[in-house]
């Protein structure tokens, strides 16, 4: 034991991880204080209730988005069209699966098109659309907020152009496993949210593929001489996290049961990006970490558990988030690190 | 210069029209050029295809229906200029009129006391932003994004419901006519917007204000060696554009005489898009107040053209809307990279978030834009 624990704990707090870690502990320590039943988990038929399991369950679209989102903010931009795309795929997918209600026979548990279909099909949208962003930026040069922004601004008009302005209810039992299924006793939607991160780790650790990330984020142009395909790597990091938000798109049409084209993922961006930038993935671009987006969205929907929890008006979800970003962004930029680290250091002289 | 209000704005039109008189067009007239001809093309096309459309009547409504619109757009064009962004505007649309609202209906507070302090409000939101992006080196749309949320959520935190104005002063003001040649009138509101119009092609035109916002769209970095007011113009223009917001939540509360936090839900988007397919070049640096107001011009016209059509949804607004921004920027980018351009853009950027080789992309952003 020759480590001592105050090395320890600087070695920690040098991690990523770790402020996000600490802020999802302290925003669940506070619920237990609230609630002495927050941390208890039961087993009903075979499923487990709790909490915990509901935070987990209600923040895996989150999740799933924001670890797209993440690559794209590694390779320094933005994608700020997630939400729309995300009521693209719901919309593809309800209209595909077909709102008909038949009243007649009793039967309603139909579909258009079988389920695989269906999936594949809204999947291969979302990624279009992701690679249209992906091609407006990569191979035209336009800024991302820009080429994200004209999705954002259509995307919502081409949903409801989907659904023609309607809100389509699904009326598909085996659809709703995505979003409210249980498997070996937790939400299937946890299992998704761990293959993508499984996915995303293995390619982005366990291959070049992360480092080349980084360097585009860091320096297109360095990274170009370098060697490094930086137009094809930005290209696909749009893609995939039009993907991402495909994935999302099916969760929160299967959990709702509908598909809402003027509403559905609804300033979903912005969660988003709050729950990258929570994670400790710096907004201009180089190193990322997925899993600190994963704590980060899990932190947004504590916090809006804690909010509804503890009796505040749910109203004040939204003052909250925009303090907690204005505080999170100050604390990110070089201005405050630099007087904190010249405070450090007179610390240490004196 | 010290021309009057009046003479700004006229002064501000010839001198864009020596442009048209010289042989070959100076390319950075040329967005504006093609967004005023857009115009009357889509206008044109409306009136051949409508019974009724080509009206006085029907053109100055577009003045009627999108002038909070204007009043944004233009705060937008000066945030653009000076290369950031403002996500807040619709939310703060939005919180203005609910705090009138509230204060006027609820409280029973004088309008004329409320309605300075709403615009108070809107140019110290607009301060905060611009205080933590200049100060804390913070990413405008970061910021503004965060204030947007904030603004929303102070909305839903007086009342999560719409509350209706009956209040004499709000009413009587919504209903006044300006009459107008040929049977035709205008609203209180138009006079507004089209009041900050002449003061905002004053102020970008003609002011150190506005050499100095130019100055920072272009390079911030030369501005700061130049030794121009690079902190205090920053600033002072994300100000300017929140208390844009405030006004034209101010015009939007006289146009729906309602407060609602759900009001001008994604407005900011339009404004931007106004401003962009109106000329303004979203890298910062170059654009004219004039081009926001045709394409504020062309947004009202989709609207009108697919109101006539009567068999168009609503959507198809977004979604042409979108299609024209992305012409638009394709069409800016390819002038842009093209040889010998005169507008003063930079080659690299911060907030480019990818510099790509102008010899490979050139050919192609060019094919697609022209």
């Amino acid at each position: 034991m020759s480590v001592s624990t105050s090395e320890l704990v600087r070695g920690l707090a040098k991690k990523r991880v770790f402020w996000p870690l600490v802020t999802l502990a302290l925003l669940l320590l506070f619920n237990l204080a609230f609630n002495p039943h927050f941390f208890s988990i039961t087993i009903r038929e075979g499923h487990l209730y709790g909490s915990l399991i509901d935070i987990l369950n209600r923040a895996a679209p989150l999740m799933i988005v924001a670890m797209g989102l993440t690559l794209v903010i590694a390779t320094h931009g933005i994608d700020i069209s997630v939400g729309a795309v995300v009521a693209i795929a719901g919309a593809v997918a309800a209209t595909m699966i077909g709102g008909q209600l038949d009243l007649s026979g009793g039967a309603q548990d139909a579909t258009r098109y079988p389920l695989v279909l269906v999936i594949i099909v809204t999947l291969a949208v979302a990624m279009l659309f992701g690679m249209w962003n992906g091609m407006l930026i990569s191979f035209f040069g336009m800024q991302p907020i820009i080429a994200t922004l004209i999705l954002l601004v259509m995307g919502r008009g081409v949903a409801q152009l989907i659904t023609e302005g309607q809100i389509i209810t699904i009326y598909y039992t085996p659809y709703f496993f995505i979003g409210n299924g249980f498997l070996a006793g937790l939400p299937f939607s946890l299992f998704i949210v761990a293959a993508v991160l499984a996915l995303l780790l293995l390619l982005t650790r366990k291959t070049a593929l992360g480092l080349f990330i980084e360097a585009v984020g860091l320096n297109p142009v360095a990274a170009r001489f370098a060697g490094v395909r930086a137009r094809a790597i930005t290209f696909w990091a749009y893609a995939f996290s039009g993907l991402c938000a495909g994935i999302a798109g099916l969760i929160v049409s299967s959990n709702v049961k509908s598909a809402d084209g003027n509403n559905a993922g609804l300033l979903f961006e912005l969660d988003a990006i709050l729950a990258v930038v929570l994670g400790g993935t710096a907004l201009n671009g180089g190193r990322f970490t997925l899993v600190g987006s994963v704590l980060g969205a899990l932190i947004i929907q504590t916090l809006t558990t804690t909010i509804y929890s503890v009796g505040v008006p749910p109203e004040v979800t939204l003052v909250v988030k925009a303090v907690v970003v204005f505080l999170v962004s100050i604390l990110q930029s070089d201005k405050v690190r630099n007087r904190i680290a010249t405070l450090g250091k007179l610390r240490e002289a004196l | 210069m010290d021309n009057g209000n009046t003479a700004a704005s006229a002064a501000a039109l010839p001198a864009l029209t020596p442009a048209h008189s010289r042989p070959r067009l100076d390319p950075r007239y040329l967005p504006l050029v093609v967004t005023l001809g857009l115009f009357v093309a889509m206008f044109g096309a409306g009136s051949v295809a409508f019974e009724g459309f080509f009206s006085l009547q029907v053109f100055l409504n577009l003045f009627v229906d999108n002038a909070f619109l204007l009043i944004a757009a233009i705060g937008m064009t000066f945030v653009i200029i000076s290369g950031g962004i403002d996500l807040s505007v619709g939310s703060v649309i939005a919180l203005t009129t609910m705090v009138l609202a509230t204060l006027v209906e609820n409280r029973g507070w004088s309008p004329a006391l409320v309605i300075p302090l709403v615009l108070l409000m809107g140019a110290a939101i607009g301060l905060v932003h611009g205080v933590v992006i200049q100060y804390f080196e913070v990413q405008p749309f970061i910021v503004t994004l965060a204030g947007m949320f904030l603004a929303r959520g102070l909305c839903y935190l007086i009342s999560i419901d719409s509350i209706s104005i009956t209040n004499p002063f709000f009413s009587d003001i919504s209903a006044v006519q300006i009459p107008l040649p040929f049977d035709t009138s205008i609203s209180v509101n138009v006079v507004m917007a089209l009041g900050m119009l002449v003061v905002a092609i004053y102020l970008a035109h003609y002011t150190r204000f506005g050499r100095t916002l130019y100055a920072i769209g272009g390079s911030e970095q030369s501005a700061l060696l130049m030794g121009l007011p690079v902190a205090r113009t920053k600033i002072l223009t994300y100000t300017f554009s929140g208390f844009c917001s405030a006004l034209a939540g101010i015009a939007f509360t006289f146009y729906m005489l309602s407060g609602y936090g759900l009001h001008a839900q994604g407005m900011e988007m339009d404004a931007i898009a106004a401003a962009v397919v109106g000329g303004t070049l979203l890298t910062g640096g170059s654009g004219y107040v004039v081009g926001t107001l045709v394409g504020v011009l062309i947004y009202g016209t989709i609207q009108t053209l697919i109101m006539f059509e009567g068999s168009l949804s609503s959507w198809w607004t977004k979604i042409v809307i979108g299609l024209l921004l992305l012409v638009f920027c394709l069409l800016q980018k390819a002038l842009a990279r093209g040889p010998r351009s005169k507008g003063p853009i930079p080659a690299t950027r911060e907030v480019n978030g990818q510099q790509l080789p102008a010899s490979a992309s050139t050919e192609r952003t060019a094919h697609a834009g022209g």
